[in-house]
């Protein structure tokens, strides 16, 4: 991808992936251990800002730990009505992705390995990963649990190597030392870094300079953009724009009056223009919870005790975070696999599953009652949680339904999540 | 139709009924007035499908009838018209337009069928009762300022109208709170009023019942259910749908143990809080109340643009508090007190604190602290 002629930069050499030696630009393999994998790029020591992310994360890290499993098909996800967390990339081969419903890859891929999700195993293994990226820089952006933005300017003196040497080194270490693999995209904004570490996954390293970013993106779709999806990619598609090199030759002007600042950031990113900075702390915007039912449930009276839970998992989610919300949004998925979202915005935060599930329950009565299939709480507008559940005058049982549910906490705690059970969950 | 009255007449009458209709529509026929001529009156009626006001005025019908204008064009016709002046409205063959005439003026308005015009069926109406027109024009004014405009809690958004037992005497109570402050005012229940349901009167039609009740030794005609109520001044109705909502349970935030009691001159209070509040940049900022022996400084800081402070004279000898309050809300209260002092019952800087003309007064108000 890197652009002969026109090169602004010094020429540095290719360095081999795998034995970490320097070799001649115009070598097509390392000329010390004969690997084809050279990363070479007329902008490669100038730029800083990468994106790092695991590849297959759950199903390598399974892998990892199962070495039979090494050359077949496996799937992370599972039961009769769920969906594929992720799958390896033997799996992918068969059209099986991720967030596909189960029932599908399992048509697709029927010799699949499936292996229910251990999130507490990854977990682990991301924190793993994530100290090293510290090791790295202390500028880390994580994304979730297995990509981080890393801006690693400056670090070349403390490292004794050029960034992308160090990357290199760190890709090889996460091989050797946590025994999965990750990808490196390598460039001078976010936007490209993560456009590039997608680039060729898995083990992949791929640089993105800046001379050559507008030429690069022109032929792109516009979906390429984070932040348009499907709806507002048919939206674009309608007024002309299916190429990010359509966006790229519209007025300024135009974009603003059509899409307002959205427009502007369309128009800025289309030409390679991202200013967000990697920040250390990524603030949490939301706390939600779902769950996918076996069978199709269409009555209300059968959803809220399922509404219910959830509000306790968001309210509890919420407790450990020390954060409240105020905005309760409550979704559907329907049979048919379209989504519909409500939200109920609260009198002020609150961490209390009883405000919560008032919310969602309310919004649930101005739902229809059709067939779904998934249901879920999340909770927005978060806050810190000393701003929660203050009370006032017009909120006169506050007091009661805060101790209530403080012992209902604690005895949760203490005898576990069954100690306690609402009338709503209560089945007899 | 073809009607013609004095124009002073008309525009009293379009007065109370045109503010009821939105100034944006997306309802053609909700920008427009109904109009009708019969039996030596003229009839008007506006709507915003919550509230609808009607009026009657005397006329002199050459030929009855009826149609729908523009509410707020019509009502600005007829305020520009000379005074004393005569009014004929008049619809000829065209039933497309009203015709306006009134000395050399002539206007011609599109009209709407009187057919289309909704209505507001108050349905039954199952208790009523008169009440002075100063008994309500108090139950409202002394609450209205602590209705809440915010949608989350769209009970709030009213007055709380019920009756309850106090002491064995039946009172009426009107009650406002947007949780930061409440006001409760109460009287005796008039005949009739007793057993009816509790009703949240919207915020609406509160500001157009204040601003129908002109003579404060008149008497107002109230009929109510659980879902309408309608007010009837002479002429003048007004009927209007309830916030189906339950409003809080109120009494259990109006402390009955506060042992701190302060006595202040009412108007000395307010002039120093209103000084003091000069520095803080925004309504909200707090007033802080230092209260010693005999004593009572009021201070505010404000980082940005410095502090003030000013000592008050009071009648106070319980233990010293340090309490912050809404400057904004102590002066709404202060307004709404009559004596020329006002009592303050206090318990601690984070209990909600009652303010009142003196114990047993028929207006109380309940403020929730700042933290200071």
């Amino acid at each position: 991808m890197s652009k002969s002629g026109d090169l602004k930069f010094h020429l540095a050499g290719a360095i081999c992936r795998d034995c970490l030696n320097e070799t001649s630009l115009s070598a097509e393999r390392c000329l010390v251990c004969g690997s084809p994998r050279l990363l070479k790029h007329p902008e490669r020591d100038v730029l800083s800002i990468a994106h790092i992310d695991c590849d297959a994360f759950y199903a390598t890290v399974e892998k990892r730990d199962n070495p039979e499993l090494f050359d077949k098909p496996v799937i992370i996800g599972g039961g009769k009505r769920g969906v594929v967390s992720t799958c390896c990339y033997i799996a992918r081969t068969y059209g099986v992705r991720s967030a596909m419903p189960t029932f599908q890859a399992k048509k697709l891929c029927p010799d699949a390995v499936w292996i229910a999700p251990d999130m507490k195993k990854y977990a682990e293994v991301g924190r793993h990963v994530r100290q090293m990226m510290f090791e790295l820089t202390p500028l880390v952006e994580p994304v979730s649990i297995d990509e981080a933005f890393l801006d690693l300017s400056g670090t070349e003196a403390l490292h004794k190597a050029s960034v992308a040497l160090s990357l290199v080194k760190f890709a090889k270490r996460i091989e050797t030392e946590v025994g999965i693999s990750v990808s490196v995209g390598l460039s001078y904004c976010k936007f490209l870094a993560k456009i590039a570490s997608d680039f060729d996954k898995p083990r992949g390293f791929s640089i993105l300079g800046q001379a050559e970013a507008v030429e690069f993106l022109r032929d792109k779709s516009v979906g390429l953009i984070f932040g348009v999806g499907k709806v507002a990619q048919e939206r674009l598609a309608k007024d002309g724009f299916k190429l990010i090199g359509d966006v790229q030759i519209a007025d300024e002007s135009r974009l603003l009056k059509l899409y307002g600042n959205e427009g502007l950031r369309l128009y800025r990113l289309a030409h390679g223009q991202d200013t967000r900075k990697v920040s250390i702390e990524r603030e949490t915007k939301s706390v939600s919870a779902e769950t996918t039912f076996f069978d199709d449930i269409s009555k209300h009276a059968d959803l809220l005790p399922l509404v219910l839970k959830l509000s306790e998992r968001v309210a509890l989610r919420l407790k450990k975070a020390k954060l409240s919300g105020r905005t309760v949004t409550l979704k559907l998925k329907g049979a048919d696999f379209k989504t519909q979202t409500r939200a109920k915005n609260l009198h002020e935060p609150t961490q209390l599953s009883t405000r919560i599930f008032a919310a969602a329950r309310e919004a649930l009565s101005q739902s229809p009652e059709r067939p779904y299939r998934l249901v879920g709480v999340g909770m927005s507008d978060l806050r810190e949680a000393a701003e929660a559940d203050h009370g006032d005058l017009a909120d006169v049982g506050l007091a009661r339904e805060k101790a209530t549910e403080s012992a209902v906490d604690r005895l949760r705690a203490k005898f576990g999540e069954g100690a306690v059970v609402k009338g709503w969950g209560f089945k007899g | 139709m073809k009607v013609t009255l004095e124009r002073s007449a008309l525009l009293k009458s379009l007065g109370h009924v045109h503010r009821v209709v939105e100034r944006r529509n997306t309802i053609p026929i909700l920008s427009n007035v109904l109009i009708s001529a019969e039996n030596g009156q003229l009839a008007l009626k506006a709507t915003d499908l919550d509230l609808e006001i009607s009026g009657s005025v005397a006329a002199d019908v050459a030929q009855a009838g009826a149609t729908t204008v523009p509410a707020h064009t019509l009502y600005e016709i007829v305020r520009k018209l000379a005074d004393g002046a005569q009014v004929t409205l008049e619809i000829s063959g065209d039933a497309g337009q009203m015709l306006i005439r009134s000395g050399r003026s002539r206007f011609n308005l599109q009209a709407l069928s009187e057919g289309d015009f909704p209505k507001l069926s108050a349905g039954d109406l199952t208790h009523h009762f008169t009440l002075g027109a100063a008994d309500l024009k108090k139950l409202i004014e002394k609450t209205q300022f602590a209705i809440s405009n915010e949608e989350t809690r769209y009970y709030l958004n009213g007055i709380y109208l019920h009756t309850l037992d106090v002491g064995g005497k039946t009172m009426l109570r009107a009650v406002a709170t947007d949780g930061h402050r409440l006001a409760r005012v109460e009287l005796a229940a008039p005949a009739g009023a007793s057993g009816m349901p509790g009703i949240i009167l919207p915020k609406k039609a509160v500001a157009e019942i204040q601003k129908l009740i002109e003579a404060p030794d008149s008497e107002v005609f109230v009929e109510l259910s659980t879902t309408k109520a309608r007010f009837t001044f002479g002429a003048v109705v007004l009927t209007t749908k309830l916030i189906d909502g339950t409003f809080p349970d109120y009494g259990r935030v109006i402390p009955a143990n506060n042992e701190k009691r302060l006595i202040v001159d009412r108007a000395s209070f307010r002039a120093a809080v209103d000084r003091v509040a000069t520095i803080s940049s925004e309504r909200g900022r707090a007033v802080k109340l230092s209260l010693g022996d005999g004593k009572l400084v009021l201070s505010v800081t404000n980082p940005e643009s410095g502090s003030a402070m000013e000592e008050v004279e009071v009648d106070y000898d319980a233990a010293p508090i340090d309490i912050g309050f809404n400057a904004r809300y102590l002066l709404d209260i202060s307004d709404q007190l009559e004596g020329d002092t006002a009592l303050l019952k206090l318990s601690d800087a984070a209990s909600p604190t009652i303010v009142l003309d003196r114990e047993g007064a028929a207006a109380l108000y309940v403020l929730m602290p700042m933290r200071v």
